[in-house]
């Protein structure tokens, strides 16, 4: 909360208040060329229906919008998603409990930790698994990296939007490091399997931390960097300030959550509010806007990769020794040098993972905070070694509802600035 | 989350207001558990909201549930967030198959909370839940001219026909 945000003046996307503006920094796609081409008193007489998407760069994946305008200025927007459905949530009710993981990881592809968190949360509280201190440290380490590479995948790409090509490759480059990281202790770059039912899978290698300690003390001098470029860059301001306002409680009426609507006002983080995992023993703010309008949504995110750095670097002092992953045969895979000695090790080892474990009749909704705000999952076990149902609340898809509130009676440069600063991942919309 | 009292205290109330529209309360993970009568359920919603003391007034999420062999067989499930206190309270609501093809029914709490606009067409989507007074239930993840429920438990993986069909035509 302690992250006084600049107020800026009401300049107010739409014709009545701002009129029109200068033509600096005002790319229009080229989608849009026909309306800009007809003359003025066409412009203000004539509503055209305008597709824009789903193969469409600053659609952030595959959104189609189909939008009514009238000159340049959105007068009625309709999403429509679906062209990415793949149907995870149906194929993991073909698979036993461990085979869902890696499926659930590939929904928001982005923050794969996170779907993770939220799946593996759920079924340990589903069977009454305790997981190690050590594995909650290494998760909100391994969680707030992914935060910090899902805001600048975010940050990159809306730059890019609104034309300032340089972020990407310089969002990319610490992305890049990021990804080193998840390689380094998972084998993987993206989608990594890396936590399990009990804890992780394995624990950070050598030179680990040495690798990430350089990381994190050099992330937040990067976010000055972006700051500096992006802060006092007038296209930048002008296309971010006083666009895309949506009152905090129309807001809280759509079910928005995650930076959105901290940007406008409202403290609200599931980390803060509920304990899970160890994020009661750290130390840090929330981040939060005073207008929430799109220079508010960047500002929360930039102040966010902060924080995050702040609870990577204490989870990482605090590390605790110990296991990396609860010592419950039934439900762990047991270690491999026990194989070769240890015949009941074995007789785990086959029924798990053939078979896998069983989950007594129960069904759970559990929540984290993921970049983009509350992901649930919904697990329905009914006593089989196969979850009945697994159902994401996935908060692109929740937040979505919000863009119409955002664009409508602005002018369609605004929305395109909206819609990355609504940071929706299609993936995740769509399932 | 209110605790086993607690949840009988909001059972009694109810009661005295709308006799019969809790049919049972159950504690499931540490989760209250509300099972209304799906012809009360937006008189329960709307108190449960509305009314001094409870104010749960955020919908975290609806999704549906296919509990198939059980009967009723499917559940509407409303996860309600008392931001203050930090209270969650689970509201389900049963619905009975119909049969022959008919589709269950539902009262939409789109008036209530907004945000269940996508979440009931995505219940209506893949289950064939109908939500009653819903402003736009189309299909919304599937295609618009897809037929089926894909995500009730008695419709198959893998029942749905791959149209990549060219390799498997040549090479067998």
């Amino acid at each position: 909360m302690a992250k006084s945000l600049q107020d800026s003046a009401s300049s107010a996307g739409g014709v009545a208040a701002g009129g029109p503006r200068g033509a600096e920094g005002r790319p229009a796609p080229s989608t849009v060329g026909v309306a800009a081409a007809t003359g003025p008193a066409d412009q203000r007489s004539e509503v055209m229906t305008v597709n824009i998407g789903p193969h469409h760069p600053a659609t952030h994946g595959v959104l189609r919008l189909v939008v009514d305008l009238e000159g340049e200025v959105v007068r009625e927007l309709r999403p429509v998603i679906g062209y990415v459905h793949t149907g995870i949530e149906k194929s993991c009710e073909d698979k036993s409990y461990w085979k869902v993981i890696p499926f659930v990881e590939r929904m928001d592809y982005v923050s794969f930790f996170f779907q993770m968190e939220a799946f593996c949360g759920a079924v340990e509280r589903l069977v009454g698994l305790e997981i190690p201190e050590r594995a909650k440290h290494l998760r909100v380490i391994f969680l707030e990296l992914n935060r910090i590479h899902s805001h600048l995948v975010w940050l990159g790409t809306t730059a890019l939007d609104l034309g300032a090509i340089s972020m990407l490759w310089y969002c990319f480059r610490e992305r890049d490091r990021i990804l080193d990281l998840f390689e380094m202790a998972t084998g993987q770059r993206m989608h990594t399997r890396y936590f399990q039912v009990g804890g992780v899978i394995e624990d950070i290698p050598l030179g680990f931390e040495r690798k990430l300690r350089e990381f994190i003390a050099e992330m937040p001098v990067r976010v000055g960097q972006y700051e500096a470029l992006l802060d006092r860059n007038e296209v930048f301001l002008q296309r971010t300030k006083g666009t895309g306002v949506v009152s905090r409680e129309r807001l809280l009426e759509l079910g928005v959550t995650g930076p959105l609507l901290r940007a406008a006002g409202e403290p609200w983080d599931l980390r803060k509010a509920f304990d899970y995992l160890s994020y009661s023993q750290f130390d840090f703010k929330v981040p939060v806007g005073t207008v929430g309008d799109n220079y508010d949504r960047y500002r929360v995110r930039l102040a966010e990769m902060v924080e995050s750095t702040r609870i990577v670097e204490q989870a990482l002092d605090g590390l605790p020794e110990g296991p990396h992953i609860a010592d419950d045969r039934k439900y762990v895979l047991p270690p491999r040098s026990e194989l070769s000695t240890s015949m009941e090790a074995l007789i785990h080892h086959f029924k798990l993972v053939t078979e896998g474990y069983r989950v007594p009749p129960s069904e759970i909704y559990y929540a984290i905070e993921s970049p983009r705000g509350e992901l649930g999952c919904f697990v329905l076990a009914d006593g089989s070694a196969k979850p009945a149902r697994v159902h994401f609340r996935d908060p692109s898809f929740v937040n979505l509802q919000a863009f119409r509130d955002m664009s409508v009676d602005g002018y369609i440069a605004d929305m395109i600035c909206s819609l990355g600063m609504l940071d929706p991942i299609l993936g995740g919309v769509d399932r | 989350m209110p605790d086993a009292p607690g949840l009988e205290l909001i059972r009694g109330e109810i009661d005295q207001r709308r006799p019969g529209a809790v049919v049972d309360t159950s504690f499931d993970n540490e989760r209250a558990v509300l099972v209304v009568d799906p012809a009360h359920l937006l008189a329960v919603l709307g108190w449960l909201r509305d009314s001094p003391g409870q104010e749960y007034a955020f919908l975290s999420s609806l999704h549906a549930a296919d509990y198939l062999p059980a009967e009723p067989r499917f559940a509407v499930h409303y996860e309600l967030l008392n931001r203050d206190r930090v209270e969650r309270i689970r509201v389900k609501a049963l619905l009975a198959d119909p049969g022959d093809e008919a589709l269950p029914e539902i009262d939409s709490c789109v008036d209530l909370f907004p945000t269940a606009e996508f979440q009931e067409r995505e219940a209506f989507d893949f289950f064939g839940i109908v939500f009653h007074g819903h402003p736009d239930l189309t299909r919304i993840l599937m295609p618009e001219d897809y037929v089926g429920w894909p995500q009730r438990r008695d419709f198959p993986v893998g029942g749905e026909p791959v149209t990549f069909t060219y390799n498997e035509r040549r090479y067998g």
